[in-house]
């Protein structure tokens, strides 16, 4: 979320979700299977569509939402910026930039037409294989359009240049004026379903609760007085950091909370050896997880129907989850962590997790209106500062958080890994609807009728390779192996290979990438080059 | 906005011009009984069965597609109505007297039934007998019940988009079913299971869930689990275990719209492989351990470490999947406790 919080201040979805069936007037989606991965979102999508909302779909695969979509636009994978450059070359070149936004509400307008001025209709054509006739089209129905809202997921950050990627988004819908309105905004669909919250609640190495940076000494005397403690100024270490310097042997012990980077981060071998050279290492899950394995002590975690306390969805909808049943392992996960507290000296006594969330509240300027009783019935959109705050719907309504929204001038960067002669494909990855992460194939509905990953693999490479749907194949890349059963499938371009991550049996991120966008830290998940061998 | 006075029942009334008489008396508290209508799907009228009186109107009127208009006075509830009520429900349980007391899952049906004293129909005929579909481990379908309001096919294709579902066949043999009358299983079904939330017979159910009455269950609402949307729904409970999901009409975002994962994904919870106890290794292998043995362990190794090697060699990380509380506590714990800033949470966004 890098790339927005540079060009506006903060880095959240702009608009709210509802905007799609009762504002909006255009969606762009670019790097989003909406459908699969937020169905709910995926539905309202269609409905607009279907009701006269135009639909714009940039996606290398055929997604299901292509079906509804007035433009698709299939560019080369890792070519958003040429793609997006182009558009704004087009825009800027017709007169139809939206002047006086421009000049009322953002700066460094100068650079960004100085860099785009590159990216001709024929250039951009040769590197993302578009027609220069969509691209013209598509340009000049985003900047005639009152209200367009812009859609991104991991389709755009999961690259080396991903927080550039973000940066382009933006840059797209500053020039067209499509932003502080309701039916417009940079709206990016947040993974999981409290990815939001995790970054708002500071389980971040920069940033306390609502992005009080660690470095700024008001914000570290502030936090010292609530927690009478003295505390550290220095930024701490990301994940891949993290993992980089247990390697190295600097990282010695780990306390991990309900994830399971093994299968889920990148080049998971290495993630591996990471976790094998800790000295003591406490995990926290719902089941005996890949990474769970490694662990000295492993804490039995409580899941959502076990607790009270609040998730923050991607529309900063700060919601009540509650406890429907007795925690499974006999305490909710709020307790055992007081319990660690407690036993290493430091006394909390929190006896209920309203309590915990009204100190965060009190700690967090763009939260201390919330409670739990105003969030009772349809959840509160942060910011919410005073406790007669209504909380809010759309961000940005005349001024930027940061006051005038910067333009950044962006340049094509191609992936860090590219098919070669030995690793001849373009492995991508990204989610399945009836899955989500590492829960779901804990469901047995679920697990009995999609117990398998089916990577997907266009007809033309089917034939050279002599692979049918159905027929296992071993994928390589520079860091591991795995085998998969295929699906010939024209949703994917020729070159490419697309798999989910879900499943143990085939743990994708043993080949992925392990570049990473150098500003956040995010892996390569979308890019990597592999080697196909039929079984 | 227009707005337009009428009275219902001998409540005055004042809604905006185009509100249908059925959402007006909703507004004043007074329920038309209704099956074939939903707030969230287009107008059908296809049950007739909230018709009501409009004085200076000939006959009766659909109350569901019956706009609203100045000075209407409107009586949802007369001897004449309860009449034609009865007889639309013996007209629709004709076919299986099953629906008029079957009072498990979503019967809506049979509580008209048991209001109006419909317990058997008067106009039996032949009967169509279907299997009953339940080819998948989520919805089970069963045609006998099916009173072809057509809420199932409009969810479809108006909530989720799928088209999946749809009428076939006329007169006695229509059905609503799946494009090609196959199974759910071998359908495009994406099993999002709107049309279980919408079906007011029970043709269509939850496959969890068709033991129990509704009434026997505690609801609790909650927040999805899965994706970013933040979708509410109501967990449903029974002896301290999940044993569903059911869709609130009041979630903010969603309505009663949700995907596969978050209706019938929940059954993890209960899945025997969940971790019950805290867990030691030792010389390789976990073995059990009480709460405090494993916490005191773990205060001694991370003390230990601590003083040892400095605060910066330990690091946390926290989850996108947990709640803003644990979350909190996680980066305090690191921060206030353990003295550093190495707290991060997976960078699958
Ligand atoms: S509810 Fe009005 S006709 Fe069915």
């Amino acid at each position: 979320m890098a790339g927005l919080a540079t060009t506006f201040g903060s880095g959240a979805m702009t608009n709210p979700i509802n905007e799609i069936t009762d504002e909006a007037e255009l969606m762009f989606l670019i790097g989003t299977n909406t459908t699969e991965a937020h169905p709910v979102i995926g539905y309202k999508m269609r409905q607009a569509a279907r009701n006269g909302c135009k639909l714009v779909v940039c996606d290398p695969r055929h997604i299901d939402l292509v079906d509804e979509a007035d433009y698709w636009i299939r560019h080369n994978p890792g070519t958003d910026i040429p793609l997006l450059n182009g558009l704004m070359h087009i825009i800027i070149k017709e007169g139809l930039e939206n002047k006086a936004f421009i000049e009322e509400r953002t700066e460094n307008y100068e650079a960004l037409k100085a860099t785009v001025a590159k990216y001709t209709p024929e250039y951009v054509s040769s590197l993302t294989g578009v027609d220069e006739e969509l691209l013209y089209e598509v340009a000049k129905l985003i900047a005639t359009t009152d209200k367009a809202m812009l859609f991104y997921t991991l389709g755009i950050t999961e690259h080396v240049c991903g927080t550039h990627n973000v940066m382009s988004c933006a840059n797209l819908q500053m020039l067209t004026g499509h932003l502080g309105r309701p039916g417009t905004g940079v709206n990016p669909i947040r993974g999981q379903n409290n990815v939001q919250g995790a970054c708002d609640m500071g389980a971040l190495p920069n940033v306390y609760p609502a992005y009080q940076n660690v470095t700024l000494p008001e914000v570290q005397a502030k936090f010292e007085k609530a927690w009478n403690v003295k505390l550290p100024n220095k930024v701490g270490l990301k994940i891949p950091e993290m993992f980089e310097k247990a390697n190295e042997g600097e990282v010695k012990a780990m306390y991990i909370l309900g994830e399971n980077p093994v299968l889920t981060d990148p080049n998971s071998n290495h993630i591996r050896s990471g976790l094998a050279n800790l000295e003591f290492l406490v995990v926290q899950e719902l089941f005996l997880t890949e990474t769970a394995e490694y662990a000295d002590v492993v804490l039995p975690a409580a899941s959502f129907a076990e607790c009270d306390g609040t998730f923050t969805n991607t529309e900063r909808r700060i919601q009540r989850c509650r406890k429907a049943i007795e925690p499974i392992p006999g305490q909710a996960n709020w307790q055992t962590i007081c319990m660690m507290f407690n036993k290493m000296g430091y006394p909390v006594n929190y006896s209920h997790p309203e309590e915990i969330f009204n100190e965060m509240a009190s700690l967090s300027p763009s939260m201390a209106g919330v409670t739990y009783e105003k969030m009772a019935a349809k959840g509160i959109q942060w910011p919410c500062p005073t406790i007669d705050h209504p909380g809010t719907p759309y961000l940005h309504a005349g001024k930027f958080t940061r006051g005038l929204g910067a333009f950044q001038a962006i340049e094509h960067q191609a992936p860090g890994e590219t098919p070669d002669s030995e690793y001849p494909y373009l492995l991508s990855t990204g989610r399945i609807l009836q899955h989500y992460n590492v829960t779901t194939p804990y469901s047995s509905g679920i697990a009995s009728i999609w117990d398998r990953e089916w990577a997907e693999v266009n007809p033309h490479d089917a034939a050279v390779l002599n692979i049918r749907t159905g027929d296992k194949v071993k994928v390589a890349s520079r860091r591991g192996e795995l085998t998969t059963s295929v699906k010939v499938t024209d949703r994917v371009l020729p070159g490419v290979i697309w798999m989910s991550f879900h499943y143990t049996e085939s743990p994708t991120n043993a080949v992925t990438s392990d570049v990473l966008d150098p500003i956040t830290g995010t892996g390569e998940y979308k890019a990597c080059a592999v080697s196909i061998v039929k079984l | 906005m227009e707005l337009v006075k009428l009275n219902i029942d001998g409540k005055e009334v004042e809604v905006p011009a185009g509100t249908t008489v059925l959402q007006a008396a909703d507004e004043a508290g007074v329920h038309i009984p209704r099956l074939c209508y939903d707030p969230e799907l287009s107008l059908a009228g296809a049950c007739r069965l909230c018709m009501v009186e409009i004085e200076g109107w000939r006959g009766m009127a659909a109350s569901c597609i019956t706009e609203v208009s100045p000075g209407m006075l409107v009586k949802t509830d007369t001897p004449d109505l309860a009449e034609v009520r009865k007889t639309i429900l013996e007209l629709l349980v004709a076919n299986n007297p099953e629906l008029a007391s079957n009072a498990k899952g979503n019967n809506v049906l049979a509580k008209y039934c048991e209001q109006y004293g419909v317990k058997d129909s008067p106009f039996k005929g032949e009967t169509n007998y279907y299997e009953i579909d339940d080819s998948n481990p989520f919805i089970v379908r069963d045609f006998s019940l099916c009173i072809l309001c057509g809420k199932c096919v409009r969810a479809c294709t108006e909530m989720t988009g799928q088209d999946n579902l749809g009428f076939l066949n006329r007169g006695y043999d229509r059905k609503a079913t799946t494009a090609g009358d196959v199974d759910y299983i071998n359908s495009d079904c994406v099993f999002c299971g709107q049309c279980v939330a919408v079906c007011p017979t029970g043709a269509l159910s939850e496959k969890s869930l068709t033991d129990f009455a509704r009434d026997e269950l505690k609801t609790v609402r909650t927040t999805c689990p899965f994706c970013g949307t933040g979708c509410n729904f109501d967990l449903a409970v029974k002896d301290d275990k999940i044993v569903g999901v059911l869709s609130n009409p009041e979630s903010p975002v969603n309505g009663r719209s949700l995907c596969v994962k978050g209706r019938f994904g929940w059954d993890f919870v209960h899945n025997e492989k969940r971790l019950k106890t805290p867990l030691i290794k030792k010389h390789g292998q976990f073995v059990t351990a009480s709460w405090d043995e494993a916490l005191d362990l773990i205060a001694e190794r991370f003390k230990e470490i601590k003083d040892q090697y400095g605060s910066e060699s330990f690091a946390a990380l926290s989850s996108a999947r947990c709640t803003n509380e644990e979350n909190y506590l996680v980066q305090k714990f690191t921060r206030a406790v353990m003295d550093t800033n190495n707290v991060d949470h997976c960078a699958r966004t």
